[in-house]
């Protein structure tokens, strides 16, 4: 293959010039030299980083680049694709995702996920909310577990929207409200990650604002990795920028400085359109 | 550089540049004309200074509309901002040199009668000068997208401050020497001043190439040698 398929080398955070981090510096997912196979064809090459808690990572890159399945392999969401394979070592929190004694359904109620397109259960708003602390068991009680949906709705804002139908179909809200809806879910069974594969893409400018002043909020407390095609959003809402391209991370650093001064050439030609 | 996917784009930035080079080939003119008006204390090359600054003037404006506009409708990102915000900042410089430089062909106009004092004559004319190539280099810098040329430019504004202070004692002491003196020597003392401050906008236009090339600003502290504002020159 071309120079591209060479391992990604650039030591991670050594940039940190303009850094407008607020995290407290430790990591919260460290991934180290991740490959990622679909049967013979090789979507991700030796993937290093390193993504620090209680901040937004938001992730870039031309579609096919890797950037959602290197997402998806953080809550080994693609061990549901058959032919899929994935090597080298995922830690959160320290501890590696693959351990064979850990519990993918614990990894997952730890490890929140919010789609392209809101996809709330065909139920009421409050039971789709109650629908993960029930399944793993979180609530004490009925009262807890109404205290557990009024709270994860006033995290995801949209509790003065909608708590005069809170037994009325998610389904029934408006786009904005049914991806708030989810994050509202997501956040239920208390996850320490948040996964967003371009939570905005179907929505209109308003509702996309909300969900970015949600995401600013919600980083005070999650960590947050974002997949996004909008450089704009990306430029907005993280405080780190990671640039993916055939599979390679090609560079990752401060989001000021990942748009105002990338040191490759292929990130310099990708957000600013060069493309060819 | 790998081109811009939206053509009109590339179209876009390049007439950025070009109006950018129209302006400083303007400012340029502008400054060598107004030494030529003082010197040869020509009102009609004056008036024509006065007149070819209004192009400088409605030339910033277009470029300032146009950055306005193109940040708004393409989002400008890493070399792109830098280029955009860049030309901004020097299109600002550039009017500054323009109005210095009609300032100087206006104070020829005061001073037409008078003697010139040929020495002192020729020390704003070095500064001139000195100034023009320093303007050059620099615009040259600009189009070459040459960080090293800007930051030579930028060290070299250290000569420009030296004669000016030389000048500046010159001045004064010629003043000293007969009253009917002090004003020519003023209207001479702006016009050196005027020339010292076309170093100081020069210096700010290769800042802005150094950053707009190498995406950081130029670390170190210029070596700043105007020591005019602590120098005084006593008559006993």
């Amino acid at each position: 293959m071309n120079e591209q398929s060479r391992p990604f080398e650039m030591s991670i955070g050594d940039s940190g010039q303009v850094a407008s981090d607020t995290s407290t510096g430790a990591s919260k997912v460290t991934s180290r030299n991740v490959c990622v196979f679909y049967g013979d064809k090789q979507a991700l090459f030796d993937v290093n980083l390193d993504i620090p808690d209680r901040s937004v990572m938001s992730l870039i890159g031309p579609s096919g680049c890797g950037k959602s399945t290197f997402l998806r392999s953080l809550n080994r969401m693609n061990d549901t694709i058959p032919g899929c394979r994935v090597t080298g070592e995922i830690k959160v929190d320290g501890r590696d995702i693959h351990d064979p004694e850990l519990d993918v359904v614990e990894l997952r109620g730890r490890v929140g996920m919010v789609f392209q397109k809101p996809n709330p259960f065909p139920k009421s708003i409050f039971d789709n909310i109650a629908y993960g602390p029930r399944i793993h068991g979180l609530a004490r009680s009925k009262s807890h577990l109404e205290e557990i949906v009024i709270t994860s709705l006033e995290k995801a804002g949209l509790l003065g929207e909608v708590k005069d139908r809170i037994h009325e179909p998610g389904t029934g809200l408006s786009g904005g409200q049914q991806q708030r809806l989810c994050i509202a879910r997501a956040i239920a069974v208390n996850p320490e990650l948040i996964l967003m594969d371009e939570p905005c893409s179907a929505l209109d400018p308003i509702a996309t604002a909300k969900i970015e002043e949600l995401i600013d909020e919600l980083k005070k407390n999650y960590c947050i990795i974002i997949v996004t095609h909008s450089m704009q959003q990306a430029a907005r809402v993280s405080q780190r920028t990671a640039f993916f391209h055939l599979g390679i991370l090609v560079e990752e650093g401060p989001t000021a400085e990942i748009f105002t001064n990338p040191k490759d050439k292929r990130t310099q030609d990708y957000i600013t359109g060069r493309f060819g | 550089m790998t081109e811009h996917t939206v053509k009109s784009y590339e179209e876009e930035l390049a007439l950025l540049d070009k109006k950018i080079a129209q302006m400083g080939g303007l400012a340029e003119q502008l400054l060598g004309k107004s030494l030529e008006a003082l010197e040869r204390r020509d009102p009609s090359l004056a008036e024509e200074v006065v007149l070819s600054d209004r192009m400088i003037d409605n030339l910033e404006r277009e470029i300032e509309e146009q950055v306005i506009s193109m940040v708004a409708r393409r989002q400008p990102m890493a070399d792109d901002l830098r280029h955009i915000m860049g030309a901004l900042r020097i299109t600002t410089d550039l009017e500054r040199i323009g109005d210095l430089a009609k300032n100087i062909a206006k104070r020829s106009l005061a001073i037409a009668d008078e003697s010139h004092p040929k020495p002192l004559m020729s020390g704003i004319r070095h500064m001139v000068e000195l100034a023009l190539s320093q303007l050059k280099e620099v615009l040259d810098a600009y189009a070459e997208r040459d960080a090293d040329k800007a930051l030579a430019v930028w060290r070299h504004d250290a000569q420009i401050d030296a004669m000016y202070n030389s000048l500046f004692r010159e001045l004064l002491t010629y003043m000293m020497e007969d009253p009917r003196n002090i004003g020519i020597s003023t209207h001479l003392l702006f016009g050196a001043k005027n020339i010292e401050r076309v170093g100081d906008h020069t210096t700010n236009i290769a800042e802005t190439v150094h950053f707009l090339v190498r995406g950081f600003n130029i670390a170190d502290d210029r070596p700043k040698d105007d020591q005019t504002s602590s120098t005084l020159i006593s008559s006993s």
